[in-house]
């Protein structure tokens, strides 16, 4: 099963309803639980990064039997240094976005930590695609 | 306890009601989001003073039933309706976080 969501710059009113809609999507499928909440973890805090960091994205999710597979892709400044990027705490989070109660660089460590495959590609100036595998057995 | 108790226990307003049965296993107070979707487990009370939409996104995504405002938070609109679409119960306490935090875990900790 094939799913594509846009992202909008900045649209963090409907923030979430890619993941919403996987969840919904998984608990059909009677998809067992705990890989139900790895993958919406991972999802939704992906999608809020290219929201609240990129010009626009968009979200594909590949869900087999065997495997979920989420690339969130954007348009948008990149990450320049992703080792620091990687690191519980490190943050370029705007001060708005920070106000929400984002930007205290844990995005990306809980996709690390609630994935069994991560690879980030990044160009800085252009834009990020971040791969998430979920393996379902 | 159920959501219900909470809400007499603790005299809050409720602004949805909806899972008002429901066990309560437990409580997560944090006002940074990202830490709620990384440390919270479905089932739990939810204590923080952000009063946006994505509160409501989170809370449904971690099966979370309910979410107490503190210092008499009100939830912006959409919030509110997101809530009564995603069936997430709206509680205000007058009380600050820390004491919110005290007497819930007097009662359920």
């Amino acid at each position: 099963m094939h799913y594509t969501f846009n992202i909008e710059r900045g649209n963090f009113t409907d923030a979430g309803q890619a993941s919403s809609s996987v969840k919904r999507t998984l608990k059909q499928l009677g998809v067992d639980p705990a890989n139900i909440k790895r993958t919406v973890v991972a999802l939704f805090e992906a999608e809020i990064n290219a929201v609240a960091h990129a010009y626009g994205g968009t979200i594909d999710v590949d869900i087999d039997g065997e495997k979920i597979v989420m690339v969130v892709a954007d348009e948008g400044p990149g990450i320049p240094n992703l080792d620091l990027a990687m690191q519980e705490g490190w943050s370029t989070a705007s001060a708005k976005v920070r106000e929400m109660g984002y930007g205290a660089g844990m995005g990306l460590p809980n996709i690390k930590k609630n994935t069994d495959d991560l690879k980030i590609d990044t160009q800085v100036g252009v834009g990020t695609t971040v791969t998430m595998t979920v393996y379902l057995t | 306890m159920t959501v219900k108790e909470i809400i007499e226990k603790l005299d809050l307003q409720c602004l949805n009601e909806v899972n008002l049965d429901t066990e309560v296993t437990g409580a997560y107070a944090s006002d940074l989001l990202s830490d709620v979707m990384g440390n919270a487990r479905s089932g739990q009370i939810w204590i923080t003073m952000q009063t946006h939409k994505n509160v409501t996104a989170i809370a449904s995504l971690k099966d979370i039933p309910a979410v107490i405002l503190v210092r008499g938070g009100v939830p912006d609109i959409d919030m509110l309706e997101h809530a009564k679409d995603e069936d997430i119960c709206i509680l205000v306490s007058k009380d600050a976080t820390f004491q919110v935090c005290g007497k819930l875990y007097a009662l359920i900790g």
